[in-house]
């Protein structure tokens, strides 16, 4: 596969599938672009007209922007230290020779197969609900004060609930990284005088590092357009406290049907993500290059 | 200062007896061979003695302490593994200093320590570098400098040189030999290689099945094997070993002969044909098909003149013949 020829030949076999993604990505993006310079509003059909950066500026200008925002970065953030911490522990703990490891495994995969509203409502009505759910029922046979958690501490209801679902992904990730730590490296630390914790931090640490990295980038991607868990929850509630950005162009574009302002929100939430990524690959992209 | 006495040691794994009574003192100083077939048992003996196994029974001393019960890093000994085992993260500075970090050493006495080691391996241009960058022969030098450094009571190498190319394992193997008469500590190294075995050992333990069938020095092994394992395992190539009437002859079961005790001779006992014939130059070897004997290697010194199909006639050389009884023991 040298040649000239059949390198031409592949590229020419390869472009109607890599023009056809590009078009995927490229048509709603363009669209997006040019919808949010439109005043467009569904409520009023036919009155479309270019207004410039108006939208933009009222998507700023909204009070629900700074706290999306800020709901939006700690969501990510939270998740990721939940995953990625509990994932290294649950890694470990299955590393451990037990009785019944295969059906542990299956267990702990578990959650990720569950569809996120269907989760989000496990946990709003069975789990979390301050009359009927498990956690009222324990508090209240501790004889404390059950907590409404949609209410006291919304986003961190919704943390929980999306740290559920993305744990399994982790540990699945940092599991199969730590199979492949060499027995004779632990065994040479051991000989060296190195106890369980120090070899943790200089060897099994280390060795995770790059799954970690794959980890973090895959998760972020898919944590900052969370979105069901939210809808079924709270509902962005109470006022903003569980808004993030997606939440908000969702609500702006089909709650008040200004598809001209939801539109910009979903750019500003496109550059968002973009400068989020530059700044993770900035950070720990390095681990990835071998 | 590094004295390892093994008394009736023996592991099983999961009911399979690995190890099965192993009786041995290991004196201080001394350079010992591990030696025998793969999956005899060389490398779990070995890490029964370093603590990373747990003995099923039996008792392992070291310098005159119950060590049974230590768990690795107490019992002083330093090990290193056939796949280098490198931590492949840190430099190969930080590598070497990681078990005096583990002991706490202050900052200044691990760098001059890992410095003069690294002088004594040629590895100072290389301190900075990550384990994947370097040959196969520098990073086994670094799992050295990380033993050395601790200043062990003993090593333990378990088939250190296996994973280099031939000229490399003749080099490192002078250098480990030199790196003893240096140091004049306790080694103990596993390998299959009779040819490391013989070259390297003070005494070599060669071991079968999980038990010790001679313990001696490379020339006591090589003139006196014990029984027909160890004389068809130390030297090379193999001891012819002949069986029947021709060892009847002289009172055996088995007659043993090495192919470099047998001379071509005018009118020797053995007549022939040659079969294989090996020039190297220095040596030729020669495979004869003696009827009523069967195949006899022979190895002759400097080149003869001799090419398949010849016929020739071989006489044993009397002094050197090895008898063995019908269980493959040494007759006196
Ligand atoms: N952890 C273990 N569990 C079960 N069997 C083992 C274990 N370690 C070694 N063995 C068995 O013990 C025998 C000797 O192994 P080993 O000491 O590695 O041989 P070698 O002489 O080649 O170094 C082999 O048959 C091997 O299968
Ligand atoms: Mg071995």
């Amino acid at each position: 596969m040298a040649t000239q020829a059949s390198r031409i030949a592949g590229r020419l076999m390869l472009s109607p599938a890599v023009l056809l993604l590009f078009l995927w990505m490229i048509v709603p993006l363009g669209m997006t672009i040019y919808f949010s310079f439109l005043r467009f509003n569904l409520l009023m059909p036919g009155t479309e007209q270019f207004t410039g950066f108006e939208n933009y500026t009222y998507f700023f200008t909204d009070p629900a922007f700074w706290p999306a925002l800020v709901n939006t970065l700690t969501l990510v953030l939270g998740v990721l230290a939940i995953t990625v911490v509990g994932g290294v522990a649950l890694a470990v703990l299955l590393d451990q020779p037990m009785w019944g490891q295969g059906i542990v495994r299956i267990l702990v995969i578990a959650p990720f197969f569950v569809m996120p509203s269907v989760s989000a409502l496990v946990w709003k009505n069975m789990l979390m609900n301050p009359v009927n759910g498990l956690f009222a029922a324990l508090a209240r046979g501790l004889g404390l004060e059950p907590i409404d958690f949609f209410a006291d501490a919304p986003l961190a209801s919704i943390i929980a609930i999306v740290a559920w679902q993305w744990l399994p992904f982790a540990t699945l990730i940092l599991f199969t990284a730590m199979q492949s730590l060499d027995r004779e490296q632990m065994e040479a630390a051991e000989m060296d005088g190195a106890g369980p914790v120090w070899r943790f931090v200089h060897l099994t640490i280390p060795h995770l590092m790059r799954a970690a990295t794959v980890v973090v980038l895959i998760q972020t991607i898919f944590l900052l357009s969370v979105f069901a868990e939210i809808l079924v929850t709270t509902n962005g509630g109470p006022g903003t406290a569980s808004t993030t950005l997606t939440f908000l162009v969702y609500m702006q574009s089909m709650l008040q049907f200004d598809v001209g302002l939801g539109s910009a929100g979903g750019i500003v939430a496109v550059i968002l993500a973009n400068i989020v990524a530059i700044f993770l690959m900035r950070m720990i992209g390095k681990n990835l290059e071998a | 200062m590094g004295e390892i006495v093994l008394t009736e040691v023996r592991k099983s794994f999961g009911g399979v007896s690995i190890i099965q009574g192993i009786d041995l003192v290991i004196p201080d100083g001394e350079f010992v061979v591990f030696v025998g077939p793969s999956g005899c048992g060389k490398s779990t003996l070995l890490r029964l003695i370093a603590g990373l196994e747990d003995t099923s029974s039996g008792t392992i001393s070291i310098d005159g302490k119950d060590a049974t019960r230590l768990p690795p890093a107490k019992r002083g000994l330093a090990m290193v593994f056939q796949s280098y085992a490198l931590y492949p993260h840190m430099s190969v500075a930080k590598n070497i200093a990681f078990p005096l970090r583990m002991a706490g050493l202050p900052a200044e006495e691990q760098q001059r320590k890992v410095e003069a080691a690294a002088k004594v391996l040629n590895l100072t241009p290389y301190l900075d570098r990550k384990p994947s960058q370097l040959s196969g022969g520098q990073r086994q030098r670094v799992a050295i400098g990380r033993a050395i450094v601790r200043e062990p009571a003993a090593f333990l190498f378990d088939e250190p040189l296996s994973n280099l190319d031939a000229a490399l394992r003749v080099s490192m193997r002078q250098e480990i030999s030199e790196l003893h008469h240096t140091l004049a500590t306790t080694m103990v190294y596993v390998t299959h290689d009779q040819v490391e075995a013989m070259t390297m050992a003070d005494r070599i333990v060669v071991l079968n099945a999980g038990r010790i069938e001679q313990v001696g020095s490379p020339l006591d092994l090589y003139h006196s094997p014990a029984n027909l394992f160890v004389a068809g395992f130390i030297g090379s190539p193999k001891m012819n070993l002949v069986e029947g009437a021709e060892a009847a002859k002289h009172g055996a079961h088995t007659l043993g002969v090495r192919p470099e005790h047998i001379d071509i001779a005018d009118e020797g006992p053995w007549k022939g044909m040659v079969g294989l014939c090996e020039h190297l130059g220095s040596d030729t070897f020669l495979k004869v098909d003696v009827a009523g004997v069967g195949q006899i290697n022979v190895r002759v010194g400097g080149d003869v003149p001799l090419r398949h199909g010849a016929q020739v006639s071989l006489a044993p050389q009397a002094d050197k013949l090895h008898r063995f009884d019908a269980k493959g023991m040494a007759m006196a």
